[in-house]
């Protein structure tokens, strides 16, 4: 069968390209863009190590086909720092130490981006439970909890 | 907040006990890092492994053809293509390997023993097409019975996984195999005379299930086989000169023709100490010619890669009414899945050895059983036994009324302490923990109604071993570090501030790398919490080696005796006034002058580090227990732990916290669900629950530091200490809220409202 050609937006700049009709968002963000930061931890949608914002939805790009890309603005891991200024959470990530492997740090940073900017002054319940899609086995979440917590405040100002 | 603080934690080091950030950190904020499967090489292949669909089963052939035929197949292995090898252990972290086995674990031979067993692999253009090849391949099994559970697969009757297996360790060998691979014992004293001396006793019978490492990266490779015979394989792993190693052997290769580069690494936890899919990625591309890229699914990960033994524990423990301990015992079954090497030797050691006690005895048994191959899991064979023990001396406390801290403290290992699997305690930290433990403010908050709060302690050995180390010095003064130990959880960032304090440099001078199998000396394995000490040691030996060097040059500068030169706070400087008056000349200055003066400088370390301190622990648990549902929640959680000396305490604090809540996930909810046919029903991440965000509280941490004084700043191993106290301490934290003592493992809600409905029953029916 034919492959789809497909036309995107991914991180702001325009991308066009072909895909199997089983091709998962992951398979061809990782395999034909070459854009890793996604990873994949399950190809089931219970890690959240491949989250990324899809028009402005939290997504599991493993949940997601690649041709269901057509005309969606999709935004992944690398594109959450501004040229070499990090975002906040970034930054703050960095500062608590809430990563150790690092595998799931994308996963994580993308979805408490999409958090903050619902509710940019979230409960500490809120963010375990908005969080709860994404996995990390090293750090048992409380650096990770705490690193939102304070980007929050520093983004309102506080 | 502790953990936000960027301050020193004492006032004797300059670098050792800060917070800097991570060298590799913006790398894995921004998604540029890469790991093991986020290399792609120019003209690569696709590699798969068919399975077997059975738990136990012979093999009489395999018939590649049809998938051989399939346009994009470029080649195929089976076990026609490995070698057999004859049987010898080897180290792999904390536990041995045997090669005739590893072998077999690669790719299945006479027989497949468990589900998920790889019985052949392809490699093909495209994941499709690779996909399409396995579908193709016809196996003839003959499927046997087979035997999951440690007790069943002990019994005289029970299906036979290795026809050829003789129980080693008893006197006389026995004549006939079983799935009885070894039994080990440990004695001091006469346990006899123990429980003749004791006012109480109480045994108990309790069971663990296999739990997975559950790292959230997939086992990956991709290998790079040339036709002269060299090879090239990235991977993610926790020790990259362990890989060569087993694949050499596996391939018949020199290990010099074989380069391994690590990864960056996504979790390991133990399970990233064996080989897979390397051996099976090398095969495919020296056949096929082209690079071979192969990665688990998450459901490979589950039936294939080695989860933590399940095991059977009995325990009995005496003690007197003044609560004295008078003597400990215990019997260890553990599965070492399809093939012998669970840890129950490290199980039958840790089971009493937080505790100063006259007489011993521990014996272990090593079962194989039709699942995979268990592997190392953060101290490998020490939670189970240690649940057994710290639930039994929760029971004694509350049987004579006594603080189970204060009952622990009259009995606490100590410096002078024979433990009973032999050595005699340096200075070590369970009282201090305990200590802790009793002032901590956590402690002494009451409880809410119906709630249940836990205490326990742990305890886990630490490693040394083989370790090499490099620090090039650039010439514009910083410095390149090369280490051998993939970093796992952040020890570039430790290693860099031994180097720094070493040095008397700023830390941000020094860049980490973990360097291939060519660019250092052997180095064992990240595992047995050895990295920040192990490593730590040869960077700090490679940092003086360079100050050496350093010293050297400024008297060849100064044309002064080298001995009358000395190295304070990053700089060469004349010792004394009788030395000669000469300004002082930097790290930047030498670097500069290097060239000019003799030279490059390259400090160099190779050791084989003795000396790892063991590290207690001691856990304070709340918890409440929703009686309609079963569901145990964590409300409260504190882990104090010795670590000798914090190098970054961010990460040592992260250790601690994430040991914990692994140790939650294997109370509560972990566990793998066979069907009658021994196939794995729950094989992914939403019916294999580990705990997530919302599942678990804040953390606790306090960290105590009763430093190791083998190493120069004190450290000991802390990574693997805390998955040890969780299981009792929250068992006990159960107990005290519903009156119920739990001994069999997880205390998932169908387990707690049966043992509710059952408490309801009266007594009498």
């Amino acid at each position: 069968m034919a492959k789809a050609h497909v036309t995107t937006t991914v991180n702001g700049d325009a991308v066009e390209f072909l895909c199997d009709a089983e091709q998962t968002l992951l398979d061809v963000l990782r395999d034909e863009l070459y854009l890793t930061g996604s990873k994949e931890g399950c190809a089931s949608g219970d890690c959240g190590a491949c989250s990324v914002i899809a028009d402005g939805r939290l997504v599991c790009a493993c949940l997601m086909l690649g041709v269901e890309a057509e005309g969606l603005a999709i935004e992944t891991i690398e594109g959450m720092a501004d040229g070499d200024q990090l975002h906040p959470l970034q930054t703050k990530f960095l500062e608590h130490a809430a990563l150790q492997c690092g595998v799931c740090t994308p996963g994580f940073l993308v979805a408490a981006k999409s958090l903050l900017e619902r509710n940019p002054d979230p409960t500490e319940i809120e963010v375990r439970y908005w969080l709860a899609g994404n996995l990390c086995r090293c750090t048992g979440y409380d650096k990770i909890v705490r690193a939102v917590l304070d980007t929050a405040e520093e983004m309102r100002g506080g | 907040m502790a953990a936000n603080s960027h301050g020193k934690t004492n006032g004797s080091t300059r670098w050792v006990g800060t917070r800097p950030v991570r060298p590799d950190g913006v790398d894995k904020v921004t998604g540029r890092a890469r790991f093991g499967a986020d290399v792609h090489l120019p003209n690569m292949l696709v590699g798969k492994v068919l399975r077997s669909p059975h738990a136990h089963a012979r093999i009489h052939s395999i018939d590649t053809s049809a998938a051989l035929a399939l346009p994009g197949v470029k080649t195929v292995v089976t076990r026609d293509d490995f070698n057999d090898l004859p049987s010898e252990f080897v180290p792999a972290g904390e536990m041995l390997i045997n090669y005739r086995d590893v072998v077999r674990n690669v790719m299945a031979r006479e027989k497949a023993l468990f589900e998920g067993h790889p019985v052949a692999a392809v490699a093909a253009v495209s994941e499709k097409v690779a996909r399409e090849a396995l579908a193709r391949i016809k196996v003839d099994y003959e499927v046997l019975p087979h035997v999951l559970d440690v007790v069943e697969a002990m019994a005289p009757e029970a299906p036979l996984l290795h026809e050829d297996l003789i129980t080693a360790g008893v006197e006389p060998a026995p004549t006939t195999p079983s799935n009885v691979a070894k039994v080990v014992e440990f004695k001091l004293g006469d346990v006899e005379a123990g429980f003749a001396e004791a006012d109480i006793v109480i045994e108990r019978e309790f069971s663990t299930q296999p739990v997975h490492q559950g790292y959230i990266e997939p086992h990956a490779c991709i290998a790079n086989y040339s036709e002269d015979g060299q090879a090239e394989l990235w991977c993610t792993t926790q020790g990259h000169f362990v890989v060569r190693g087993h694949c050499a052997k596996l391939l018949g290769m020199d290990v010099s023709k074989l380069r391994v580069t690590a990864s960056e690494i996504g979790g390991g936890f133990g399970g990233k100490t064996v080989v897979y899919l390397e051996p099976v990625a090398l095969m495919l591309s020296r056949k096929s010619g082209q690079p071979v890229k192969m990665t688990m699914s998450r459901e490979e990960v589950f039936q294939a890669s080695g989860p933590a033994a399940g095991t059977r524990v009995w325990a009995k423990v005496g003690m007197t009414n003044a609560g004295r301990i008078t003597a400990g015992e215990a019997v260890l079954k553990y599965q070492a899945g399809a093939f012998q090497g669970s840890p129950v030797q490290p199980g039958c050691m840790c089971a009493f050895a937080p505790y100063d006690l006259a007489h011993v005895k521990v014996v272990g048994y090593d079962v194989v059983v039709n699942r995979p191959k268990v592997a190392a899991y953060r101290a490998p064979g020490a939670p189970q036994s240690e649940f057994a023990v710290e639930s039994i001396i929760d029971e004694l406390a509350k049987r004579i009324g006594m603080d189970p801290v204060e009952l622990r403290l009259k009995n606490a290992a100590k410096e002078g302490t024979k433990a009973a699997y032999g050595p005699t305690f340096g200075p070590v930290g369970l009282v201090e923990t305990l200590e802790e433990a009793k002032a901590h403010d956590h402690y002494r908050t009451p409880l809410k109604p119906g709630q249940g709060r836990g205490v326990a302690s742990g305890f886990w050995f630490n490693i040394g071993g083989e370790t090499c180390a490099t620090l090039n010095l650039g010439e514009d003064g910083t410095i390149a570090l090369v280490a051998g130990t993939p970093d796992i959880g952040g020890s570039r960032a430790s290693l860099c501030l031994q180097a720094a304090e070493t040095l008397g440099v700023d830390v941000e001078r020094i860049r980490p790398l973990i360097g291939d199998t060519s660019t250092l000396g052997y180095t064992f394995l990240t595992g047995g919490s050895r990295t920040a000490f192990a490593s730590g040691m040869a960077v700090i030996e490679a940092a003086r080696d360079m100050i050496r060097q350093l010293c050297e040059r400024a008297a060849k500068i100064w044309d002064i005796p080298v001995d009358a030169v000395e190295w304070i706070d990053g700089e060469a400087r004349p010792a004394g006034s009788n030395a000669g008056e000469f300004e002082p000349l930097s790290l930047a200055d030498l670097a500069r002058l290097a060239g000019k003066s003799g030279g490059p400088f390259v400090g160099r370390a190779q050791i084989n580090a003795q000396g790892a301190g063991p590290s207690f622990g001691t856990h304070i648990v709340d918890v409440d227990v929703d009686r309609e549902t079963g569901r145990v929640t964590i409300e409260r959680y504190t882990v104090i732990q010795d670590a000798g000396k914090a190098v970054h305490p961010s990460y040592v604090e992260g250790q601690l916290q994430g040991g914990a809540v692994q140790g939650i996930g294997w109370a509560l909810n972990e566990e793998y669900i066979y069907d009658d046919k021994g196939r794995l029903q729950n094989p992914g991440f939403l019916d294999y629950r580990i705990p997530v965000c919302s599942d678990v509280p804040m953390i606790d941490t306090v960290i105590v530091e009763v430093p190791n004084p083998t190493h120069p700043y004190g450290v000991r191993g802390v990574g693997e200490t805390p998955i040890v106290p969780p299981m009792a301490a929250i068992a006990n934290a159960v107990e005290g809220a519903l009156g119920l003592r739990f001994t069999d493992l997880p205390m998932s809600p169908p387990r707690v409202l049966k043992a509710l409905g059952d408490a309801r029953v009266p007594k009498a029916a």
